[in-house]
């Protein structure tokens, strides 16, 4: 078994129509927790992550300048979540049923790297 | 709601579960009696509810400490509030309240803990009102319901349906709403001869269980119909002064029709399959009087052999008694006191007013009447409660004046 992260990301517009009213909301949250639930009762959950707000600050550089971002307009990582699958192949096929990609926005798919000793 | 978050914070957690329905309750109060009772109280009341769930779980979201049931889910905010949004839905709540049912059911107590513990948790009843339904003092209801909650509490999740015990656990659940029921019925208490919060009660957790497809079995619609067939004798059974009224004067035409026809509905439905429980052979006693316009045209032929099959399937000194009343309808008074004063366990309807009562009763009827006067004086120092008294005392009466 493996570690993948998985990386949501959509554009403002993308966000607008899966969230954009109450009832649209309430639909999409309903059908993530459905893939999630499916996702832990396979034993594919690794940590279940947390989704993320859409602004924050970045520090940069030897000066740490701050500056706010990232823009709303870019496409933004949405949140992240970890899962275990037996390699790509299979963590792919499993992001793939996620409703935020059915939803038109997409999941980025990262191996977690083994970083060798020294 | 109690059962709803007991699901999500686990059995082990019921404290938490009641504190959080109990701490809607008091910021309803505080915030209706400033803006005034809001459009929709009830769905007030649980948004409050769910909110305050999720301010507990953020706090502590460590896995495993709640339902083992919910998984991780409760530790992201992915899910979070999808799944307890997701609780109170009302397929689920049903789903949680029977659940709840089974696990105050629990084999291990008593019945008189389950049914007390049932009425805290499932109705929401205060450990005074229970006290004043079951009639029984405060401490020993806060005794049963207290040990209740540390027999739920010792399992983390509420009891699962699918459960290899639950075909056992369903014919604990259906007496003890059964006893619920009769309680409600016959359940004397210092004010009324009846208590119809109780009946309704039952009747409402007997209609859950009936919801579920694998607890509709032939034995819980017998049931369903017997809570119908007595309801429907609730409007008459105490007359407008409030005083108890014998079976023999109620007005029939108060009975509720839409009641008995359910009743006979739900009868014909529990004919389904082999099983034949005391709850059908009840319903069908209960069908017969339902059919007869007035006590003496009664087919008592009929009502007879069903109390003998009672007698076999579940036989109590009550169902002796009833059945030497309905012998004494058929054959006569003579015959009638001949049964009674053969009941074999008699001796269990020492403490029962209704015992002497029905000896009063056919001693009147083949005129011995200052034996039927002893027989009513001793069932009028026996009785429970002011309804009985002066029931009892318009008997007595009846005895001089006749």
């Amino acid at each position: 078994m493996s570690e993948f992260v998985l990386l949501f990301r959509s554009t403002a517009e993308e966000s607008q129509q899966a969230m954009g009213t109450p009832e649209r909301a309430r639909q999409s949250m309903r059908t993530f927790l459905a893939w999630v639930r499916e996702l832990e009762a396979k034993g594919h959950l690794k940590d279940p992550g947390q989704p993320l707000g859409r602004s924050g600050k970045i520090v940069r550089g030897k000066d740490k300048v701050v500056t706010d971002g990232p823009y709303a307009e870019a496409d933004l990582v949405l949140g992240f979540m970890v899962i275990q699958a037996r390699d790509m192949a299979e963590a792919l096929a499993l992001a793939a049923k996620c409703p935020i990609v059915e939803g038109g926005a997409c999941v980025e798919i990262r191996p977690v790297m083994k970083v060798p000793l020294e | 709601m109690v059962a709803a978050l007991t699901r999500i914070f686990g059995a082990h957690n019921l404290a938490l579960a009641e504190d959080v329905v109990q701490d809607a309750f008091c910021r309803a109060l505080e915030a209706w009696k400033i803006g005034g009772l809001p459009e929709n109280p009830s769905a007030w009341l649980m948004a409050t509810a769910k909110n305050r769930a999720l301010d507990l779980l953020r706090r502590e979201r460590t896995a495993g400490k709640y339902a083992p049931e919910m998984g991780r889910l409760l530790e992201t905010e992915w899910t979070l509030a999808p799944v307890v949004d997701e609780a109170f839905a009302a397929p689920k709540v049903r789903d949680s309240e029977l659940r709840m049912m089974f696990s105050c059911c629990h084999p291990r107590l008593p019945e008189e803990a389950q049914l007390a513990l049932i009425l805290n948790v499932l109705c929401g009843f205060g450990a005074n009102e229970i006290a004043a339904a079951l009639l029984t003092g405060r401490a020993a209801i806060e005794k049963r319901i207290s040990r209740g909650k540390k027999q739920l509490t010792g399992s983390k999740s509420l009891f699962e349906l699918g459960d290899r015990e639950f075909a056992s656990r369903l014919s604990t659940v259906r007496r003890a709403l059964y006893l619920l029921f009769n309680e409600g019925y016959h359940g004397a208490s210092p004010e009324s001869a009846v208590s119809p919060p109780l009946c309704e009660e039952a009747m409402r957790l007997t209609a859950l269980l009936r919801e579920y497809a694998p607890a509709a079995s032939p034995a819980t619609n017998a049931l369903a119909a017997l809570m119908c067939l007595h309801a429907a004798r609730l409007p008459a059974r105490v007359d407008s002064a409030g005083d108890l009224c014998p079976f023999e004067e109620q007005d029939r035409s108060r009975w509720d029709e839409g009641l008995l026809a359910q009743g006979l509905t739900l009868l014909e439905s529990s004919a389904a399959g082999e099983e034949m429980s005391g709850y059908h052979v009840e319903a069908a006693i209960a069908a017969v009087h339902a059919a007869a316009p007035t006590v003496a045209e009664t087919d008592w032929q009929a009502i007879v052999p069903l109390y003998d099959r009672l007698m076999d399937i579940a036989p109590s000194p009550v169902v002796a008694l009833n059945r030497a009343i309905a012998i004494g309808q058929r054959d006569g008074a003579e015959r009638g006191l001949r049964e009674l004063l053969s009941i074999s366990d008699r001796h269990r309807l020492a403490q029962y007013p209704f015992y002497p009562a029905a000896l009063g009763e056919l001693e009147l009827r083949r005129g011995h009447h200052p034996a039927a006067h002893a027989r009513f004086r001793a069932a009028f120092d026996l009785a429970r409660n002011e309804a009985e008294r002066r029931y009892l005392r318009k008997r007595l009466q009846a005895c001089a004046g006749a």
